[in-house]
């Protein structure tokens, strides 16, 4: 297996813990759209709305980690800024998705169900580079 | 959570700045066949909430040879009015409601909606006006009854004063020149009051007292609290008043927020609120006669064939038999109140409807916030509606009242609650 260079920096557990979490929501949150588009039962729009405002949470606290370690590293080491815009992109679509899913009824749909996708993408994607080589000292 | 308060407060923020809407009144198509736009759906709905201010010096406008004056203030939120027999007024004072909060957006527009009502507890309770030398001052104003729970609708017959409440119809025995009900209300029936995200219950009495009709409002906006919860919902009760047994009496009236019964004819008639968040001009609130037995469209579809779609599953055949109502008033103007007039109104009110608009949110360019005049001819509206009693909401911006019920008393007077100022107004002609 691959050595890891000497100046890899992960997030630490606090950091780890939101950025990872967002995963979990936000998948949950498009499960739960997919399961309204089948059903049309409003009970899993509601879940995936309060899913995706965790999302949002986590996934705020998250950026600002990372941005104030991105901010304070006096030598930039893996993909820092990869990560802080990753996150990023992935928080302001969130928030637009979380407007989508404010709509009424099925009007949510199918845009919020995409969005959700994206979402989940990019939470994946920012977790991924963010645990891998997202630090910086 | 305090990330999540700053969150709402962005969705806030960002929900007030959005924009939308057009030049007011012109935009809004009113009258029988009114042309209705395309739906709009914007990521967040535009919105003006009213900006309420105390009156101060200042009154309602009304026309030329007619006057206004303050009959009742300090109530707690006086929504519906009736004259009884002798001229004494009964006002219902209440707030209802008790809709969880099912979505983040519950929360946050909850709390953006409150800024534009009054602040005072629901009163939950009945007041009497009486002005017994016909100066025009009602100097008695005492509770009637109280312990009710959310009284809106009210009607008199054969000696009876029926109040819907918003989970029960009730009456209480009523004699001449009674200032106090005798003792509590006994009940006709109970009426549907599962979360009542529309919980006024509003109320008419057919000419011989026999027939009860009460309108009940949808669970939700446009069935986002799910189809199951709109069962008994968005429809119109016509109810024995001597056994209490209820029927359908005409269905898919998203909230029909006040009923009468046109004189001679002995038609029902109804001003509905339709659906928010398909753009500014969509969809008209609507005055129109309650025929027995008809569909009016709601969740599935709006003035006839327009197909709503968010509401899921569809049902074509219900859209099919959606028939149109018979006057747009515009979109978002929340008519609370209608009444029919009397020719001891003056000329130019003799014949027609008054109509109480209570005002808009769902729109940039604010509608409504004020009392017009729909005239009839032949027992139908025919031509534009006329301004009655307008200021409510200031050329400044700024809300001073908000007018619901409206009732026609027949000595030639026009009473306004306004659940705003907590004031009940009177409108008469000069001598």
């Amino acid at each position: 297996m691959t050595t890891l260079p000497a100046y890899r920096y992960t997030p630490g557990p606090l950091h780890a813990t939101l950025l990872a979490g967002t995963v979990p929501l936000f998948l949950g949150a498009l499960l739960s759209d997919i399961a309204y588009g089948q059903t049309y039962q409003i009970q899993w729009a509601n879940f995936a709305s309060w899913l995706i405002a965790g999302g949002l949470v986590f996934a705020g606290f998250a950026f600002l980690f990372a941005l104030v370690n991105l901010l304070r590293a006096e030598r930039k080491a893996g993909q820092p800024t990869l990560y802080v815009l990753l996150l990023l992109a992935t928080w302001v679509l969130g928030l637009v998705n979380a407007f989508q899913h404010a709509k009424d009824a099925y009007a949510m749909m199918p845009a919020g169900l995409v969005l959700s996708a994206i979402v989940l993408v990019l939470a994946l994607a920012s977790t991924w580079t963010g645990l891998r080589s997202g630090g910086a000292q | 959570m305090k990330t999540f308060h700053t969150l709402s407060l962005l969705s806030a923020a960002l929900l007030l700045s959005a924009c939308g809407g057009a030049e007011g009144d012109k935009t809004q198509a009113r009258g029988p066949d009114p042309k209705l736009p395309e739906q709009q759906s914007s990521l967040l709905p535009s919105m003006k909430i009213a900006e309420p201010t105390p009156w101060g010096e200042q009154k309602p406008k009304v026309p030329e040879g007619y006057s206004v004056t303050a009959i009742a203030t300090d109530l707690a939120i006086p929504r519906q009015t009736l004259v009884l027999p002798n001229g004494d007024i009964i006002v219902a004072e209440g707030r209802g409601g008790s809709a969880a909060k099912l979505k983040p957006k519950d929360v946050i527009a909850s709390l953006i909606k409150a800024e534009g009502n009054t602040k005072v507890k629901s009163g939950n309770r009945l007041t009497l006006l009486r002005d017994a030398d016909g100066d025009g001052t009602y100097e008695l104003k005492t509770v009637f009854a109280d312990n009710l729970n959310a009284p809106y609708g009210l009607a008199f017959a054969n000696g009876k004063l029926y109040v819907a409440n918003q989970d029960a119809l009730v009456s209480f025995d009523y004699a001449d020149g009674q200032t106090k009900a005798s003792g509590p209300p006994s009940k006709v029936t109970d009426l549907p009051a599962q979360i009542n995200h529309h919980w006024t219950k509003s109320l008419a009495v057919s000419d011989d007292g026999s027939q009860l009709y009460v309108g009940i409002g949808s669970n939700s906006n446009v069935t986002e609290r799910g189809m199951e919860v709109e069962i008994d919902r968005a429809m119109v009760w016509q109810i024995d008043a001597a056994t209490g047994a209820h029927k359908p009496y005409a269905t898919g009236l998203r909230n029909p927020t006040a009923l009468t019964i046109q004189p001679d004819s002995g038609k029902l008639w109804t001003v509905v609120n339709e659906r928010d968040e398909l753009g500014p001009d969509l969809v008209p609130d609507y005055l129109t006669s309650v025929q027995e037995g008809a569909f009016y469209g709601w969740p599935y579809s709006y003035w006839g064939q327009n197909v709503d779609p968010r509401a899921q599953p569809q049902n074509p055949a219900k859209v099919a038999a959606a028939i149109k109502p018979d006057y747009s008033l515009g979109s978002h103007v929340a008519a609370l109140g209608v009444d029919f007039s009397i020719p001891a109104m003056g000329e130019k009110f003799a014949d027609g409807v008054f109509v109480g608009e209570h005002g808009s949110w769902n729109r940039d360019n604010p509608v409504g916030y004020k009392v017009i005049f729909v005239p009839f001819s032949n027992g139908k509206p025919s031509g534009e509606p006329i301004d009655f009693a307008t200021g409510f909401r200031g050329d400044d911006g700024k809300t001073r009242g908000r007018p619901v019920g409206v009732t026609v008393d027949p000595k030639g007077a026009l009473i306004i609650a306004d659940d705003l100022a907590n004031t009940v107004w009177r409108v008469t002609r000069n001598k």
